[in-house]
């Protein structure tokens, strides 16, 4: 593995749907709505928005992990329709930081993490000195070879983040990554993924209906109803 | 990362990933005790029946040997034809006597090179046959019969009297009794009959001529070389149909264990391959852990079960009453079809699972998170 980010070289947006619709239970339970955004390179955007508005859904498809019922999404300037698309975008380009962590609870914090090197098929030592870089950034070294079972929440959060950033994404999507947390905790697990995203350049994308913590990102987008409200920058 | 998966799978759960091994283990002791004692008992009998020889003849379109009808006078012409060496008549019967269900008799001459390569532990070769009443007891049937030279034993619905006893590696005949052709033709009721010929040619070579002109004289009678017999012979080829089918059929109950197994195993953990593949795991690979842990759990239940199934063997060949009956040692050909049979069973039993476990979507286990 090189340091070379996963990003586009393009000069487009990172990120991009273009009435984009979804609905559940074949249509009957509309949750996206037309929704159009653009993220650009770089970009940390903050997704904000009551339950049930969509942002998880509209986090998925741009992770490729979902297809829209309409419209279309490009990832780095690429439509993601197909499987064959979205397998390199979510191996390279993006990393996923979900609510709840998701990490597999009878493997260590290392195999969590070298799970998308392993998926990736990168060189293992690469991958490893990958991790004890991440690991000392979110101060798990200590904890690498200890099992999910045995690490706190923030703990767990922190290594997502790790396991999110293993291939070097060029883009960030975060689901409510402080969801699940205390309010401190949540705080420092906000601030250590807004600082990766920075030192790496990471593209970031967070869903949250924290605003506090929102206002820290560079652009907050507002989702009501299946669609967005873009505001202006927030300060 | 594949092998710490699979194992870290299949230690979640550990009852049900043994219990699943040792099914697969049973089904394959079961196949190869089975299978190898039949083979071991056919072989026997084949041996017994082409007794250094090349050839068996015996009345053609019969289904078991104890129903053959051979004169004895053909096997006389046949001893003077050139190509032959030695043409011995042998008349099988079966006999109960006291406890024992089942004695084999064999009526022979006293030329017959059974006795000839037999170990006598009593009398000799030369008592035989001398004494119409005089019957020879392979060790065995001599242990089970309680009986010695000189003393009288009933077989069957007659008394005849002990002239020796006698040692082989053959079950049957160590469980058998010999007795003269002609007394064998008289308490069988038939007169001037053997049920085969056993025929040993001077040269190999001249099997073809030998079998060509056995046709062609006695129409009635065929003439199949050693292995053609064993491979043709009714008996042993249901003998042979038997021990597969129950063989399989273990398997197949083995096959549907490790279905089951990996079935819940990737039905309770649809959230981790979820995980899986967000992480960018392709359909492949997730197939190809399913179809790990099910070949793991195979090749483990294969190898325990061959260990069983040798253990088994052992155990059995040991129990004096089995004695030459049982062939403890399986051929490796059997052992390399018993292992592939499992590792096949076991993947067969992933496929559906396997299917199922690509088809499930990231976002359908994630998104009620």
């Amino acid at each position: 593995m090189n340091d070379t980010r996963h990003t586009s070289t393009l000069p487009g947006p990172v990120l991009l749907a273009e009435d984009v619709w979804k609905g559940y239970d074949g249509g009957e339970v509309p949750v996206l709505t037309g929704v159009n955004l653009a993220v650009a390179a770089g970009e940390t955007v903050a997704l904000c928005g009551p339950s049930g508005c969509g942002k998880s859904t509209l986090l998925h498809l741009l992770g490729g992990l979902d297809d829209p019922d309409r419209g279309v999404l490009r990832v780095n300037g690429k439509r993601i329709d197909s499987e064959n698309a979205r397998l390199p975008l979510l191996r390279h380009a993006i990393g996923f930081v979900f609510q709840l962590h998701n990490l597999i609870p009878d493997l260590t914090l290392e195999e969590n993490c070298l799970l998308p090197a392993f998926a990736a098929g990168l060189d293992k030592q690469v991958a490893r000195e990958r991790l004890r870089e991440l690991a000392t950034r979110t101060g798990l070294v200590h904890r690498l070879g200890h099992r999910i079972q045995k690490l706190s929440g923030g703990e767990r959060q922190r290594t997502a983040i790790c396991r999110a950033l293993m291939n070097r994404p060029g883009i960030l999507l975060a689901d409510e990554p402080t969801g699940s947390l205390d309010e401190k905790t949540g705080a420092q697990v906000f601030d250590l993924l807004m600082e990766i995203a920075a030192v790496e350049g990471t593209t970031l994308l967070m869903a949250t209906h924290d605003r506090r913590l929102a206002s820290h990102c560079a652009r907050l987008v507002e989702m009501h109803g299946g669609r967005i409200d873009e505001s202006d920058r927030v300060e | 990362m594949y092998l710490r998966l699979i194992a870290t799978n299949l230690s979640r759960h550990r009852v049900r990933s043994l219990l699943s091994v040792a099914g697969i283990a049973f089904s394959v002791a079961a196949m190869l005790a089975v299978i190898t004692i039949l083979q071991g008992a056919v072989g026997m009998f084949s041996n017994l029946l082409t007794n250094d020889s090349q050839i068996i003849v015996f009345e053609k379109d019969v289904s078991d040997l104890f129903f053959s009808n051979v004169p004895v006078r053909a096997a006389v012409e046949m001893a003077a034809w050139p190509q032959v060496e030695r043409a011995n008549p042998v008349l099988f019967g079966v006999v109960t006597s006291g406890s024992q269900p089942v004695i084999t008799c064999f009526g022979v001459e006293a030329n017959d090179p059974r006795l000839r390569k037999a170990t006598w532990t009593s009398g000799n070769p030369a008592s035989f046959g001398s004494d119409e009443n005089g019957v020879v007891l392979g060790q065995r049937a001599a242990a089970f019969l309680a009986a010695s030279v000189g003393e009288s034993v009933p077989i069957g619905h007659a008394h005849f009297r002990v002239v020796g006893t006698l040692k082989t590696s053959n079950g049957f005949e160590d469980g058998g009794v010999f007795m003269p052709l002609k007394a064998a033709q008289k308490y069988f009721r038939k007169e001037q009959m053997s049920s085969a010929i056993t025929v040993k040619l001077k040269s190999r070579d001249d099997a073809a001529e030998f079998k060509s002109r056995v046709a062609r004289q006695y129409p009635e009678l065929i003439a199949l070389e050693d292995e053609e017999f064993s491979r043709s012979y009714s008996q042993f080829r249901i003998l042979k149909a038997t021990a597969w089918a129950v063989g399989g059929c273990g398997l197949l109950l083995g096959g549907l264990g490790v279905a089951n197994t990996m079935i819940m195993s990737v039905f309770t953990r649809i959230r981790e391959i979820a995980i899986l593949r967000a992480v960018g795991f392709s359909r492949t690979q997730i197939g190809r852990l399913v179809l790990g842990e099910s070949v793991t759990i195979s090749a483990l239940g294969a190898v325990a079960g061959l260990l069983i199934g040798e253990l088994a063997l052992s155990l059995l060949k040991a129990i004096p009453a089995l004695h030459g009956y049982v062939d403890a040692s399986p051929k490796p050909v059997l052992i390399a079809v018993v292992a592939a049979l499992a590792l096949l069973t076991g993947l067969a039993g992933a496929i559906y699972p396997m299917f199922y476990a690509m088809r499930v979507r990231a976002v359908e286990a994630l998104r009620f998170e």
